[in-house]
Formats: structure tokens, sequence, C-alpha cells
């Protein structure tokens, strides 16, 4: 392909965005129908990469959120593929009218990538922060909603995004994620599989995105302090769940704990405390994220430890689970 | 299909028109009544153009609701359903019999016409201020996929208040979409009153010339003129022009029924036996109004 100048095997030079911006220039290399639109942030989601390369099938709508999403949806309605791009916030929030209406309800393939998701813009405070969109998007019929842990993830998530029937969104960070797959390669992505990032039988960590790396963190911890054999899932598809994930850790650990950049309300906690209520199992079950609270100016891993869903802060909540009394009956056959 | 060939707008085309427009106008008052109820204001000051375009100006075959260089339509004001989709069921997208149960449970017309379900739309409406982005996104897609296409947005004048339609408008100026037309049925009513009184949209000339648009203002009820100009935006695309155009069609909230004729209250209403009766006579008289002003005017 003329002019890409990246190599797919080392990501750790790479911001997450990035990774995005090369999964986009490929699709674009491979299909015909792939579009790609953003509101004066080329630069900042890195989609501008695709309109490097594809100059006729990029379009700059500048500063209208809502307009970007109406002419994506009717690009899609003539039998394109449009990559639309702006921060979560301003997806989420300000276009979600259009988002509802022309995209979901009409169900047509457009593929949201909005970057600067939870607290990764810091120091851009609460209005930049977005702490709400998977709530908003996992409430929308038609729609797929994924949450990548880092570049090597988004690009897999980005590059599935063309297949997966209708309407995508993928919230991804600004700048750079911890690196959680060196390279390409090491990252098997099926949307509809959560990962298992380590193995454990006393307790089940499930995160998405950020919470991810701090959630593996958490677990070395807890291994290497108490000898607790911690599972991890990296639940990068909130929506559709998989709920079979959800269910194993129910009946292998019997504790759960969710973390997110997130809201608790909505987001990831809730989509996992649906299926473990649902399925009529006892659990302890504990939600760390965002509760029902603005973010502050801040780093993002200053903002992480505040929510307490940094390493740290998931280290102690798996020490409270740990010790919190349970009923002695182990035995769950009078519960079937 | 080859680039439509229009014929002349002679007196005979002028009568055909206006007999179609009478049809749809008994049409949607019969839609509304089957269904209990409907928009028929903003369905009655917008027939004329409406059928201005499905019967003579725009490129389309029922028989292949996508065929892919037809001309796109998109009612953004998508509440005056009960006016389009008669025209929709009259030229063959669908069963007349739809109509009959037009929303009711589980009917595929309804209120807001749904695109999945009801052929011949070209988008699900409803949430104002949303078609002029789609009819962008339309244009640009012909762009990309190398289709020669009008589209046709019609929005509501009190649907302009909705800052979303500027967005839009800019962005049909800015990516010279000059297949884009904007038809802004200007009946000077929303729901809650008169649009001046609650909030002024005019003067639309000005604002759509401000936002990069050729205009042309029209009586929104003479369809000579609403033909006139729908010629004049395409002929401007084919001849290479760089603007897309807005006609603003001068109307009167629920034209030729004299209770109902610009009185915002009838944005939305049911009629009694009495009202349907004296709808009927009024549309008679207004009829033959109309076909003398051909007659003369032609």
């Amino acid at each position: 392909m003329g002019g890409m100048t990246y190599t797919m095997t080392d990501t750790t030079k790479l911001s997450t965005a990035e990774c995005y911006g090369i999964a986009l220039c490929e699709l674009g290399e491979e299909h015909q129908d792939v579009v790609a639109l953003t509101a004066d942030l080329a630069k900042s989601t890195k989609i501008g990469m695709f309109g490097e390369h594809f100059p006729d099938r990029f379009f700059n709508v500048g500063i209208a959120e809502q307009n970007l999403f109406g002419v994506a949806a009717g690009m899609a309605k003539n039998g394109l593929i449009p990559f639309a791009s702006t921060f979560a916030i301003f997806t989420a929030a300000r276009s979600l009218d259009q988002i509802h209406t022309d995209i979901c309800y009409q169900n047509v393939p457009v593929k949201i990538i909005a970057t600067h998701a939870g607290t990764s813009f810091g120091q851009a405070g609460s209005t930049h922060h977005s702490l709400i969109d998977m709530a908003c998007m996992r409430a929308l019929p038609n729609m797929t909603v994924i949450c990548p842990c880092d570049g090597s993830e988004t690009y897999h998530a980005v590059k599935a995004a063309y297949d997966i029937p209708g309407p995508v969104y993928i919230r991804i960070n600004r700048g750079f994620d911890q690196v959680i797959y060196k390279n390409i390669d090491d990252c098997k992505f099926d949307y509809k599989k959560a990962t298992v990032m380590n193995e454990g039988t006393d307790i089940t960590i499930i995160a998405c995105g950020s919470c991810v790396f701090e959630a593996m963190q958490a677990a070395r911890m807890a291994e290497a302090d108490a000898g607790l054999k911690v599972r991890v899932l990296n639940m990068h598809t909130i929506k559709p769940l998989d709920e079979e994930a959800v269910l194993s850790a129910v009946m292998d650990t019997r504790r759960i704990i969710t973390a997110e950049d997130h809201e608790v309300m909505g987001g990831l906690g809730s989509a996992v405390a649906e299926v473990v209520a649902k399925s009529g199992k006892a659990c302890a079950f504990k939600m760390l994220g965002h509760q029902n609270a603005f973010s502050t100016i801040g780093l993002q891993e200053d903002l992480l430890a505040m929510a307490k869903i940094d390493a740290n802060g998931i280290s102690e909540a798996i020490q409270e689970m740990m010790h919190a009394d349970f009923e002695a009956d182990d035995a769950w056959d009078d519960e079937f | 299909m080859p680039k439509k060939e229009l014929k002349p707008f002679d007196k005979s085309e002028w009568l055909r028109l206006e007999k179609k427009a009478d049809e749809m106008r008994r049409m949607a008052i019969q839609t509304a009544i089957w269904g209990g109820s409907g928009h028929l204001g903003g369905s009655l000051s917008a027939m004329d153009a409406m059928v201005t375009l499905y019967y003579r100006i725009m490129n389309i075959d029922p028989e292949d609701p996508d065929y892919e260089d037809r001309d796109r339509f998109i009612l953004s004001k998508g509440h005056c359903a009960v006016g389009y989709a008669p025209i929709l069921c009259d030229i063959g997208y669908m069963p007349v019999d739809e109509l009959k149960i037009f929303n009711l449970t589980g009917a595929k017309i309804g209120m807001h016409l749904d695109c999945n379900k009801v052929k011949g739309t070209d988008c699900s409406t409803g949430s104002l201020g949303h078609g002029i982005s789609l009819a962008v996104g339309f244009a640009l897609a012909g762009r990309v996929n190398k289709r020669d296409y009008m589209c046709y947005c019609l929005t509501g004048d009190g649907e302009l208040n909705e800052g979303s339609n500027w967005e839009a408008a800019m962005s049909a100026a800015q990516f010279k979409l000059s297949n884009v037309v904007v038809l802004a049925d200007n009946n000077k009513c929303m729901i809650d009153g008169r649009v001046d009184d609650e909030m002024k949209v005019e003067p639309l000339d000005k604002k759509f010339e401000a936002f990069g648009f050729r205009v042309i203002r029209v009586d929104g009820h003479n369809i000579k003129e609403i033909n006139n100009a729908l010629e004049d935006a395409v002929a401007n695309h084919e001849n290479g022009g760089t603007q897309p155009t807005a006609i603003i069609l001068d109307t009167f909230k629920g034209a030729g029924v004299d209770f109902m004729q610009d009185n915002y209250l009838w944005h939305y209403g049911s009629l009694d036996e009495a009202m349907e009766k004296q709808a009927s006579d009024s549309l008679d008289k207004y009829y033959k109004e109309r076909c003398e002003r051909a007659e003369k005017e032609a």
C-alpha cells in the first residue's frame, strides 16, 4: 500500500488512536466502500491518517457533531461503510439523537470510533471526560459496544467492526495505553468472547479498557501477597456481553468485581450485574468505577486512583471481598 | 434508467398535477380518519410540493424502489407521513389498504415512517432537524459511488429552529452539493403558535443565502411556480452548479380546508362526521379555484 510506513509488529511506540488510524487505513485499502468522517478532530482522533491516504473518501464537517452522525447515516444508507470519529462525550451526549434515530433505528452500518474515553483526557476535566457513553450506547438497539484495553486490541476491534453487522461503537483512550499486547499478533480478538487474561478460582475481576491492565496488576499483587488465584476477564465487548464467561465466573469463583473507567450505572458493572441477577446464583459482587460523580481535573493515573480503579484500588476491593463473611454453606446444590 | 425527460409544463400537465394534488389532499384526510387522527396541517401545506416532486420531477421506479440512480426524497418534517404515505401508496410502493390501518397497533404505516418497513421511504424520520444532514450524506455517497441523483429534503419552517439544520446547511454548501435541494414548507405555524410569535425563522431566504444556498422563493400552492423552481434546481446541478438550492415555499397550514387553513391549532387533530363533510365541501371549492387559476395562468 503506497504511503503506509508503519510495520505491524511493535505497538509500544504507537498511541492507541494511531493503532486505530492504521487499522482504518488498511480497511480503506481493502474496501472501497469505507469512508471516514470527523468533526474538526482529524488529528486528535487520528482518523486524519485515513484522510491523508484517501482524501476523496474523507470528510471533515467542522465543529458539528450532530451533522457528523447524520451525514454518516445518510452515507451508510447508500451502501457505504462510514467510520466516524470525535471525542466520546460529544458522541454520546451531543449527538445521541442522531445516533438513536438516524443510525440505530435505521440500523445502518456506521462505525463510531469515539476517542478520549473515560478520564483519559484527564487535564481537560469533566467536560471532556466520558463516563456515560457506554450506558447510552448499550441501551440502543442494534448497537455493538466495544471498549478495547490497548492499541493492539483497538487495531483488531476496528478491523472487526467492518464485518460486524449494523452500527458499532468503539471507545478508545487518548494517548498511550499501558501495553498489554506488545505485538498486534499477540492479541486474539473475538468480539463475542471475553478474553481470559489470568486464570483463577478465588475471585474474578471483570474489566474493560484501562482497567484491564490495572486488574492484571492487582491480580499479581494478590497472588504475591496472599497467594490468591485471581481470574481476570478482559470484557472488551460490553454488548453483546459474553454471558457465558460471567456465569462461569459466578460458578467457579463466587466472587466478582467489575472495574471500568465509566459510571457504574449502565456500564460494564451494570451489564455484568444483570447477568448475575438473572442467573439466580448467589455471588459476592462489587462494582468499581465512577460512583455517581463527575470526575475532576488531573492526570488520568491520579483520576483512576481517586476512583479506586487503579491496581491499588482493585487490590483493596479484592482484600475486602476476600475477608467478607460468607455463608458457610459452600454447596450450591440446593440452589439449583 | 436514463435521466428523466420532462414533458413541457403546459396547461394539461398543470391540470393533471392539480387533480393529483386534490386526490392526495382527500386521501390524507381519509387516512387521518382511518387512523383516528393525524398531522393534517403540515401535510396539506406541503402537499403541492410533494405531488410536483413525485408525479413529475423525481426519477424513481416503484417497481425497483432501491434503484441506485433514483432521486432521493427525505421528509424531514417526518410527522407529515399522513400526507406523504398516500402518495407512496398511490404510486405503487405500498398497497393502499395499508392506509386503512394507519397508526393502528402493528401497522407498517404510521405517524412517522420507518424506512425498513415502508418501501419507497429513503429515510426514517420523526425527530426534527435531521433531514438535511441525511441529504448531505446521500449526496456525498453519490459522489463517492460515482452515481448522479438529486436529493430533495422537505423541512418545516418551525423545524428550522433546530440548530442541526444549520450545521447541515453549512456542510451542503461547503461540499458544493448542487444536487441537494432543501424545500422549506413555510406555513408559518408550529404546535404552540405562530412561528413569528414563538421563535421566528424569517427571513428564510436571507438565512439560506447566507449559508451558501441559491434561494428561490415561491408560492407553495402554485404548482407552476414550484415546478419552475425545481426544474431550475435540477438544471443548476446538471449545468455544473456548485451550490445547493433552497426553495422557500410560502404556504398555509391546512391549505384547502377552510377551518384548518392558517390555523396553528390544526397541527394535529381528528375529524368528526360534520368536519369531514365540511372539509370535503371546502376541498371541492379549493380545487375549482385552483383549476381556474391553472386555466388562466398556464
